[in-house]
């Protein structure tokens, strides 16, 4: 372990600062509750580079944080939980608190499912639970004992996208990307539920045999109505799962504007795309 | 949120002993308003008892006549289910006029029924609520009250109940049974709910300890006329501003039997039996309708921004009425 020396190139108010973080006890230095407060002192200086000086103390809150290990003496009412995620067994001391996600985020490192409105509303930490699609913000952890999860990260077979990622891409389903990963969930879950016969709002025949149904865009979009775009990525969005669910190619129905391309002709273009036109 | 210790049970006994010695321990079954309620600090439990492993889940015939749907069987596999689809189209309607998709795979049906609220009043702790916390006030009822009742409140209280598969359920004749420590008993549907009175933080008739075992449903003869309106601000995933349960009866163009259910006017599911019987041995068309709407709708007392539901309401059960007697949920 090096020494800690005597940085004459640090202000006195970044000496006192790493201090403050070095004295502390390292098991409070996890990201939970009070020691957030710490998380954003280390932020500020390793921003400035800082940190390169003393790494000895900081070693073991990089380490803690980036494995699955418990948090001693943070968590409250602490029990243990089995879970599969993406095929791997994992196994957690929680704080009885603890929402799947959180967990998934905060302690496995799997950031790929998105806390939005933390409140069930937006549809952004979407993800499967033993095949189907569950709000993981409002789960808590503790009630996951022995099921399957799978996230985003899941998803791809290795370096092959998953047929609904792909189709996304395609499609340009999205603009800034931050309710991606709970749209593409959603719309896989939603791909079996419509094999499987599952009915929606929109349904007409509700007396009917369950079997594979075909739907329409306002069916699509009926099903999908838990995921929230703020970018309103929508057309796209339906364009994508559309393709995917039918099986067949959906042509994209935008096109570059460009020169001999008026307004004039704009109009065209929104009559032969009708209502999927998107400029 | 507040620390609470997490048990899970197998076994209902055990569940309702639990629940009797500790006032405040709470279900957890699904979590969609639980857990969002206790992230709000609204409810602050000191345990949660985990029922999910409780094989209440079962939807099946029930030996004494209709179907019988398990407290913790999913809101989704509960709409989906033949039993369901083939017997109680509008239950189905109703279910999957609710929440999202999302949350009606994790939402159980006794949980659908123990939901609370949505008054933001309720839900915002720096606001008076009688509901969160008896005694303080109501600050609807003098405030921003656009989505509040229009029939059963009180100055304590004009929250509404915000299911919509309840309202079907009111419609159909259920029957809730529910065990406690000291035994089993059902409760007619319409009873299970109550209107707000002096004391709205009680949202049911349960008493201390007593756990929803499953919703029995009667047979009926509606499955050929039956309708689920919901009107709302948005198209999908939002609460109801008027919702109608619609069943009819109809033989040879007269109507022999009539069931109106709404959503989104008072503090529990409203049946309007006055309409109902109105409605018996006069033919199935718009005027009929119209009738029943207003008769449905006389007593009504909107609060200074909903006066516009006793209109809408009006319009919205000729139309599922309507609707209803079109047969859009055929086989």
């Amino acid at each position: 372990m090096p020494e800690q020396t005597d940085n004459q190139d640090l202000t006195d108010d970044e000496k006192s600062l790493i201090q403050e973080i070095l004295s502390e006890d390292e098991s409070n230095l996890t990201p939970y509750g009070e020691s957030r407060r710490n998380f954003l002192k280390m932020a500020m200086l390793t921003s400035g580079g800082l940190m390169a000086f003393e790494l000895s103390g900081a070693q073991g809150f990089f380490a803690d944080s980036l494995t699955d290990s418990p948090a001693p003496g943070i968590i409250e009412n602490i029990l243990r939980v089995a879970f599969k995620v993406n095929g791997n067994k994992k196994s957690l001391d929680i704080d009885s608190r603890m929402t799947l996600l959180d967990a998934l985020r905060e302690r496995l490192q799997l950031t790929g499912s998105k806390k939005g409105c933390d409140h069930g509303q937006c549809g952004a930490c979407t993800l499967l639970v033993d095949g189907r699609r569950v709000l993981s913000c409002l789960t808590l952890a503790a009630s996951c004992e022995g099921k399957s999860i799978t996230t985003i990260e899941g998803l791809a077979d290795n370096a092959k996208l998953h047929p609904m990622q792909a189709a996304f891409v395609k499609h340009d389903g999205f603009q800034c990307g931050y309710c991606t990963p709970g749209q593409i969930c959603s719309a896989t879950a939603l791909i079996e539920e419509a094999k499987r016969g599952e009915l929606s709002y929109l349904s007409t025949d509700v007396r009917s045999k369950a079997g594979p149904l075909e739907l329409s865009d306002e069916e699509i979009r009926e099903r999908m109505s838990g995921n929230i775009c703020r970018c309103g990525a929508y057309p796209n969005i339906v364009d994508a799962i559309k393709e995917v669910h039918s099986g067949k190619d959906v042509g994209q129905h935008w096109q570059f504007l460009h020169e001999g391309n008026n307004a004039f002709s704009v109009g065209n273009l929104m009559q032969k795309g009708g209502e999927n036109a998107a400029i | 949120m507040q620390p609470f210790k997490y048990t899970k049970t197998t076994d209902v006994i055990a569940t309702t002993k639990l629940l009797a010695a500790n006032t405040r321990a709470k279900i957890l079954a699904g979590g969609t308003n639980i857990i969002d309620l206790m992230k709000e600090d609204v409810e602050r439990p000191d345990e949660l008892v985990d029922i999910t492993n409780i094989s209440l889940a079962e939807i099946k015939i029930n030996p004494a006549g209709g179907v019988s749907i398990g407290a913790v069987a999913r809101n989704t596999d509960t709409a989906n289910h033949q039993l369901i689809r083939e017997n109680y189209p509008l239950l189905t309607q109703a279910i999957l006029a609710g929440a999202s998709a999302q949350i009606r795979n994790m939402a159980t049906n006794g949980g659908n029924l123990n939901q609370r609220t949505r008054c933001p009043y309720f839900y915002d702790v720096a606001m008076p609520c009688n509901k969160r916390e008896p005694g303080s006030g109501c600050g609807a009822f003098e405030g921003e009250n656009r989505m509040q009742a229009i029939f059963g409140w009180s100055d304590k209280c004009v929250a509404v109940h915000p299911s919509d598969m309840c309202v079907a359920l009111a419609a159909l004749d259920a029957v809730v049974i529910v065990q406690g420590p000291t035994g089993n008993r059902s409760i007619p549907f319409t009873a299970y709910h109550r209107l707000p009175g002096d004391t709205p933080e009680k949202d049911n008739t349960l008493n201390a300890g007593e756990v929803i075992l499953s919703i029995d449903i009667p047979t009926n003869s509606f499955q050929n006329n039956s309708y689920y309106l919901k009107v709302r601000d948005r198209s999908s995933y939002a609460f109801a501003l008027i919702s109608v349960a619609a069943a009819l009866e109809i033989s040879g163009g007269n109507i022999t039997q009539a069931r109106i259910a709404l959503g989104g006017v008072a503090h529990k599911p409203w049946r309007t039996t006055e309409a109902e019987k109105y409605l018996v041995g006069k033919p199935a068309n718009e005027n009929s309708f119209k009738e029943a709407a207003i008769i449905a709708m006389k007593d009504a007392r909107p609060l200074k921004h909903n006066s516009y539901k006793p209109m809408l309401a009006t319009r919205a059960i000729a139309r599922a009425l309507m609707q209803a007697t079109n047969g859009v949920a055929k086989s």
